[in-house]
């Protein structure tokens, strides 16, 4: 009797187990079902280098050049913002902050991870748009810069905690023999810890980069989605996320544009496995 | 003791099968144009307080989303700023769907800029250079030195299909115009408001309800000829200002029961009031 119920949740367990990497093959078999038929009448190299994206004309254009261009101008200001503040911080956090602060600290940047990005997006409107016009002397604040700054702070979390953890988790012996030897905190830090959990770094920084591409709400609320292709990081852009987002509800259901959408799931799909997949193989390096 | 509990159980499913049944004769779904959303919540309100047994709910998304629901059955009746297009009809014949359209109001569009920008007047090939990209600067229509800053709505609103196929391509089926790539899409009519209320370059559209003093609605003429109109309720409704679209309610079949009974609320003498106090303009009657 013992037996048969071990068995029973044994294989219980397995099946929830199990459920996650089937619901991600479910979910992937139908975005590829859905999104493969757009080629039907658009062929994949006008798909994805096409520079018009006008799908409600007819005969529709469907070219995705300024959406993907779009996500990785954003995502690009995002890093170059988040990379260094997110690694500084964490580094503050781990290695000099006194006991107290470092508590703080650490629940600032939870914090910041618990705000919606529709807040963030609606602060951002109102705040941040008005402001990068007027810096820049622009002739709207609605651009890529003002969606890679609010990014950044979505991403500044998930780097910082993650970042945090691989050095905390580099063994205490280093720093003691680093210092033994006569090196300063900094020089401690610069060549011995970081080196030791640049993996993890990578892996932190990865994975918040993950977050920023496929972030919508905040996009569509302040990068202004002209679907166009980008010349500099102080222009509106379109991003994949948004056009999703802004256009599924009108997409008729299977019309060549609905197909389309579902396409650019794919694409947005491909992107943020293959960041998962390297954030995941710089983690396993670390052990 | 388990059989009894399982009779409870039961007894409790099958009751509250029955008050979903009831409430189901006296709910309906309305869903579409963000143009008609206050629209339709003040009539549904309005209608409430004469018949509270009857619960009418209503939610925006764009015309798109209205009719789309409508054909997937997920709404009673869709509100759309456009008319239903061939394919939506194709597709809602193949769900046993068949959309009946019901003409509810008249609104004009509004252009609007800054109230700091000194033009004031545009004739429609004006309109239709600036938003097909074509004039990019105040300076060529007489204004400011300042790039010319387009605000549309995304492409699930019926006011972004309605301006493109009326002022852009000028009611011409064949025109392949298109909104200039660089114009702005944003995600509903306050948006716009905020936008050009913030910038003096910008330029927008949207409902005639939406202007407010913190832009400035723009006088529209035909052509370089005639008279320069301003989008006026008086103006709408003689058919004089030349951007003006109906608002449709669309049911499936013609409307029975309570769809009704709403619909023709919505077109009574009262219901045609609360157009009027929202901003749209009466059909004529």
């Amino acid at each position: 009797m013992r037996k048969i119920k071990e068995f029973f949740i044994e294989k219980l367990i397995l099946i929830c187990g199990l459920a996650s990497i089937f619901f991600v093959l479910l979910i992937f078999l139908f975005l590829l079902k859905e999104g493969f038929a757009v080629f039907k009448t658009v062929s994949p190299a006008k798909f994805l280098f096409g520079s018009k994206w006008y799908p409600i004309s007819e005969p529709a254009q469907l070219g995705i050049l300024p959406l993907i261009l779009g996500s990785l101008l954003v995502t690009l200001g995002a890093a170059v913002i988040s990379i260094p503040i997110g690694v500084a911080s964490a580094i503050f956090i781990a290695e000099v902050a006194p006991a107290k602060l470092k508590e703080i600290l650490k629940a600032g940047t939870e914090l910041l991870a618990a705000i919606p990005s529709v807040v963030l997006g609606f602060i951002g409107m109102v705040t941040l748009v008005p402001w990068v016009k007027n810096i820049f002397h622009l002739p709207t604040g609605l651009t890529a810069l003002s969606g890679s700054i609010m990014l950044a702070f979505m991403a500044m979390p998930t780097i910082v905690s993650i970042a945090e953890d691989a050095l905390y988790s580099v063994p205490k012996s280093y720093k003691e023999g680093a210092l033994a030897l006569g090196a300063t905190q900094w020089q401690a830090i610069w060549r011995v810890i970081l080196p030791a959990a640049s993996s993890g770094i990578l892996a932190a920084v990865m994975l918040g980069l993950g977050r920023v591409i496929g972030e919508t709400m905040a996009v569509m609320m302040i990068t202004g989605n002209a679907a166009v292709l980008p010349h500099s990081i102080l222009q509106p852009v379109r991003t994949l996320t948004a056009t999703i987002a802004a256009e599924m509800g009108e997409a008729v259901v299977g019309s060549e544009h609905y197909f389309a959408l579902f396409a650019i799931g794919i694409v947005l799909f491909i992107i943020s496995f293959g960041i998962n997949v390297t954030a995941d193989i710089f983690l396993h390096r670390r052990k | 003791m388990i059989i009894k509990k399982l009779y409870l159980i039961l007894t409790i499913l099958l009751a509250s099968t029955s008050v979903f049944a009831a409430s189901g004769k006296n709910f309906i779904q309305i869903k579409g144009s963000d143009t008609m959303v206050n629209l339709g919540q003040a009539w549904a309100e309005s209608y409430m307080e004469t018949t509270p047994q009857d619960f009418i709910s209503v939610t925006g998304g764009g015309s798109g989303t209205g009719l789309s629901a409508l054909i997937s059955g997920t709404c009673d009746i869709a509100m759309s700023s456009r008319n239903i297009k061939t394919k939506e009809i194709e597709i809602a014949g193949k769900k046993g769907i068949k959309p009946f359209e019901v003409k509810a109001a008249l609104d004009g569009l509004a252009v609007v800029v800054n109230p700091k920008n000194p033009i004031d007047k545009l004739t429609m090939n004006q309109l239709a250079g600036i938003f097909t990209g074509k004039i990019t600067n105040w300076k060529q229509l007489g204004g400011n030195d300042g790039q010319i800053v387009i605000l549309s709505r995304e492409v699930n609103s019926g006011t972004h299909v309605y301006f493109k196929e009326h002022v852009l391509r000028k009611n011409n089926p064949a025109s392949t115009e298109e909104f200039a790539a660089s114009a702005l899409m944003l995600s509903s009519s306050q948006a716009i408001a905020d936008e050009v209320a913030g910038n003096v370059d910008a330029i927008g559209y949207y409902g005639m309800g939406y202007i407010s003093d913190k832009q400035k609605a723009v006088s529209i003429a035909k052509d370089p000829n005639s008279e320069f109109v301003a989008p006026t309720l008086d103006n709408v409704v003689s058919g004089k200002y030349p951007i003006s679209r109906p608002l449709f309610l669309y049911t499936n079949s013609e409307p029975a029961g309570l769809v009704k009974k709403f619909i023709d609320f919505a077109l009574s003498k009262q219901g045609q009031d609360i157009v009027i106090k929202t901003d749209f303009v009466p059909v004529s009657k």
